[in-house]
């Protein structure tokens, strides 16, 4: 397929601004003609449900879980950025734009990631404006601060709630559009099916979680802001309702999925404890700019970490990058991490963790002075592992966190299914291979607050959008085969139960797909993972009716869709040769270990296209320009 | 890894909002003082399942104590014995071997059961769309340095804009009462100049949203700010009262149309 990004022409700063006055507008009075299906409601979906309803379009916004606040952009903690250069310390839009791309180790959208950059400023504007209480200096004024190895200040913060406290943001202010009626909200409903119409997204199926019935709704376009699928893992810092399933089934309706492989492992994580383990804590990677990380020199050191000396203990971030010690970008301190543990030298029980030693930031700063800055997360610490951080090290591990791949959009953020756009975590654009720290929140509020509202405008009123009903034979249908999928599902009755299954993928994934992957891993999970899928759809036992509440079921059918994605991801790693960002082959490494792009065979996204079920997938490529950010090689030495 | 806890689980079981709900007692063995409390009912759950048993309904999603979704009494307390925290925070821990744990919903007329321990927050949402944001839409907003907050008036908006939502202050209260809620929402916008000028209107639609819902009323038993995973403060019950006592009789809109 050929994929046309339509990036406007011009010089990179004057693209957007462009770009926006090229795109028709629809008509103040013609807006509420058009209905819009928002599938997700965190900082992507509520800011562009609340944004479009405001606008006056009729809005239909849909979400899994009770209510539209608890969605998993929630859960950010550190903050987000914007190069509004309060601190004068040297930022500027371009600069913004510039890290950004080398963050992603040169495998992003230039053209998108400027947008981005743009965007931010006005992003931190609205937040105040909607009562966002960010952290002030004493005058009145917004304080910064620099956050994940960043050279200037740039990071807006509310305490370690930024996620919070930006999302109850966009909820308020969709439900204000709610009372308004431009928005209708549907919670607790999970989207089961795209509806194409004469090739355009027409509409959704979605199943109502309490009652069970399928619903059909029609609408002009759709706009798909489900997050990313870290929980291929099984074990992931993501809520345990994130999933794949919303964009994996567009995918399977036409929409191409690009770079996959492209995951985030979050270096400052707490450890594993055994199999009972549902999911994995992040702490605030803000600890790295006081903590120090380390292994004992010998395996095994029966000692307490506080009595083995200086001299046998190994701060390997400090000794192999000197310049940036412990603040090195995530996917080196993860990749470090995992090293030294392969090699040997992890602590605690399960030898898979490393001390984060924050001795020495006591001695300087004093308890006190370190309670103040990370108090709440050493509490946190504290009560899941009941180790108290100040009296002996934490122990950190890497966990899968934030996905880089996602659906494939053009510059309108529309996927290859016209109509279809795709919003936040779920498209593949702005981060490449790496996301930089804080840049997260400001994708998804950029694209739903200032994008969209833009780029929808210009597909309406260039577009032939005839009338649909839900009876009509594209959703009976649609709805069948999702009917047909349930009663499947509940009709095998086997022995084993949805978690021991999503358990059995995520080992496979991560011993294979994880920080380090080579040929032969990536071949094992290529075999392993169909034929655990094809397992599962014998021998799962989903107990329970499609007619009432049923977990089990809601998540016997997320787990079915990451089956059969996690064999995309590890294709895609097989296929991308080269090391770039959170994608690490260890064939292709320098002899000191560090990752190894190839600029030559791979300055491209790699966007699949679904062929059919137990098909190989197509490839298509979008080659990448960078005429602003010249390709370099990254180094943290 | 093996745990070396028994337990007995009382838990509530209710088909939906029209059956009778009963408790379900469960034997557990083996249970890990390192498993989260939600851990322990996911192996109560696999437990459940091996002996073609439906599994027990409840609602959970971050697991890090901010979505504010999973809401469980547990032996009478919301959210259970600790402080501070909600049900995803609680570690087994705080539990001794052979103790018997008794699990039940939120239990309010305004949060009707779903199923076992699920119930319906929605009010929740409602009392929100009444009222509880600024009114400015995307666009509209001044450079964000332009309006000055004291830092003092923002820490403080702060400490009610913590809220999760979650309800554990409903579930705590012998009247069932929102007023923690309402108030922390009332108060952090109205510390701050952004919601300032709809405060008077914002407080008098989300209290009578709140009446609407059933809940009931504030009898100053301060169980809410026990029971709240955010520590949020009483304090703003009393700012909210004061707010819509002046709004009662100030707000310029009704006191026009009534003389109009």
């Amino acid at each position: 397929m050929k994929l046309e990004s339509n990036i406007p022409g011009g010089p990179i700063a004057e693209k957007w601004t462009r770009h926006k006055f090229e795109l028709k507008l629809v008509n103040p009075a013609n807006k509420r003609k058009f209905t819009v299906i928002v599938v997700g409601t965190g900082l992507a979906g509520a800011s562009a449900a609340a944004s479009l309803g405001e606008l006056g379009y009729n809005v239909k916004a849909f979400c899994i879980q009770d209510s539209p606040r608890r969605a998993h952009s929630i859960a950010a903690q550190g903050g987000t950025n914007a190069a509004h250069n309060y601190p004068n310390d040297g930022d500027s839009v371009y600069r913004l734009f510039y890290d950004t791309v080398k963050g992603g180790d040169f495998r992003a959208r230039e053209a998108n990631v400027h947008r981005l950059a743009e965007c931010s400023n006005l992003i931190i504007d609205h937040c105040v404006g909607q009562g966002v209480p960010f952290g002030r200096e004493y005058g009145g004024l917004l304080d910064n601060r620099s956050f994940g190895g960043a050279q200037v200040s740039r990071t807006f913060y509310a305490r370690g709630q930024t996620g919070q406290q930006l999302l109850l943001g966009a909820y308020q202010s969709m439900m204000r559009q709610v009372a308004k009626g431009t928005v209708k909200m549907f919670p607790r409903r999970e989207m089961l099916d795209l509806v194409l119409v004469d090739g355009k997204a027409r509409g959704i199926v979605v199943r109502n979680l309490i009652s069970g019935e399928l619903e059909c709704h029609e609408a002009d376009a759709v706009c798909l802001a489900t997050g990313g699928y870290g929980n291929v893992f099984y074990l992931s810092t993501n809520a345990k309702g994130s999933n794949v399933s919303a964009i994996w089934r567009a995918h399977k309706k036409g929409a191409l999925f690009a770079n996959p492989c492209y995951t985030q492992i979050h270096p400052t994580c707490i450890p594993v404890t055994g199999d009972h383990q549902s999911k994995l804590t992040l702490m605030s990677e803000s600890l790295r700019n006081d903590g120090r990380v380390w292994v004992p020199r010998n395996a095994d050191d029966p000692r307490k970490p506080s009595d083995i000396p200086e001299a046998e203990r190994y701060y390997f971030l400090e000794e192999k990058y000197p310049s940036f010690g412990n603040l090195v970008p995530r996917d080196v301190a993860s990749r470090n991490a995992k090293m030294v543990c392969d090699e040997g030298l992890g602590v605690g029980g399960s030898k898979r963790a490393v001390f984060l030693d924050f001795a020495d930031a006591i001695k300087r700063l004093g308890e006190n002075g370190v309670s103040a800055r990370y108090g709440n997360l050493f509490q946190m610490y504290e009560k899941i592992t009941d180790e108290n951080p100040y009296k002996t090290p934490m122990r950190i591990y890497p966990a899968s966190h934030y996905t880089m791949g996602g659906l494939w959009v053009d510059y309108n953020l529309m996927s290859t299914i016209p109509g279809c756009f795709v919003l936040g975590e779920a498209n593949f654009s702005d981060h490449g291979a790496n996301r930089l720290g804080a840049s997260a929140l400001m994708q998804g509020l950029a694209d739903g607050y200032f994008v969209i509202p833009y780029t929808i405008g210009g597909y309406f009123a260039s577009s032939k959008l005839d009338k649909v009903n839900s009876s009509q034979a594209e959703f009976v249908d649609a709805a069948k085969s999702s009917k047909a999928q349930i009663d499947r599902l509940l009709s095998i009755n086997g022995k084993k139960t949805v978690t021991e299954f999503h358990r059995e993928l995520g080992h496979v994934m991560w011993d294979n797909v994880g920080m380090g992957r080579n040929k032969t891993g990536l071949e094992k999970a290529i075999s392993e993972v169909p034929a655990l899928r094809d397992e599962f759809w014998k021998n799962v036992k989903v107990p329970g009716d499609n007619a009432s509440f049923n977990q089990n079921l809601e998540s016997a059918m997320r787990l079915a869709d990451l089956l059969e994605f996690g064999e995309l991801l590890a294709r895609d790693a097989l296929y991308r040769e080269e090391s770039c960002g959170g994608h690490f082959r260890e064939e292709h490494q320098t002899p000191e270990g560090e990752a190894m792009r190839d600029d030559e065979k791979f300055c491209h996204v790699a966007a699949w296209e679904w062929k059919g079920d137990n098909k190989k997938h197509d490839l298509s490529k979008e080659d990448l320009k960078f005429e602003y950010a010249h390709l370099m090689t990254r180094s943290y030495k | 890894m093996s745990g070396n806890m028994n337990l007995t689980i009382k838990v509530w079981r209710q088909k939906n909002i029209q059956s009778r709900g009963v408790f379900e007692t469960v034997k557990l063995s083996d249970i890990s003082p390192d498993m989260s409390f939600l851990e322990m009912l996911d192996v109560m759950n696999e437990q459940l399942m091996r002996e073609n048993k439906e599994a027990f309904a409840f609602d959970h999603d971050c697991r890090e104590g901010i979505c504010g979704m999973c809401s469980l009494v547990i032996n009478g307390l919301p959210h259970g014995p600790d402080n501070l925290i909600t049900v995803c925070q609680l570690h087994m821990r705080k539990f001794k071997d052979g103790d018997t744990i008794v699990v039940e919903p939120w239990r309010a007329a305004a949060f009707p059961v779903i199923r076992d321990c699920a119930v319906d927050r929605s009010a929740f949402d409602r009392i929100i769309q009444a009222g509880g944001f600024v009114s400015i839409s995307t666009g509209n907003a001044p450079p964000a340095n332009t309006v000055l907050v004291p830092k003092a008036d923002s820490e403080r908006a702060f400490d009610a804009a913590a809220c999760i939502g979650c309800g554990a202050c409903v579930a705590s209260c012998k009247n069932a009462s929102a007023m923690l809620f309402v108030a922390a929402k009332v108060s952090h916008l109205s510390y701050l100049p952004q919601g300032k000028p709809e405060k008077q209107k914002r407080v008098l639609s989300m209290v009578e949203q709140m009446d609407k819902e059933g809940f009931g009323n504030c009898t100053n038993l301060y169980e809410c700010e026990a029971s709240c995973p955010k520590g949020i403060s009483v304090e703003f019950i009393a700012k909210m009262n004061r707010e819509y006592l002046c709004s009662s009789a100030l707000y310029a809109e009704r006191v026009y149309s009534t003389e109009g």
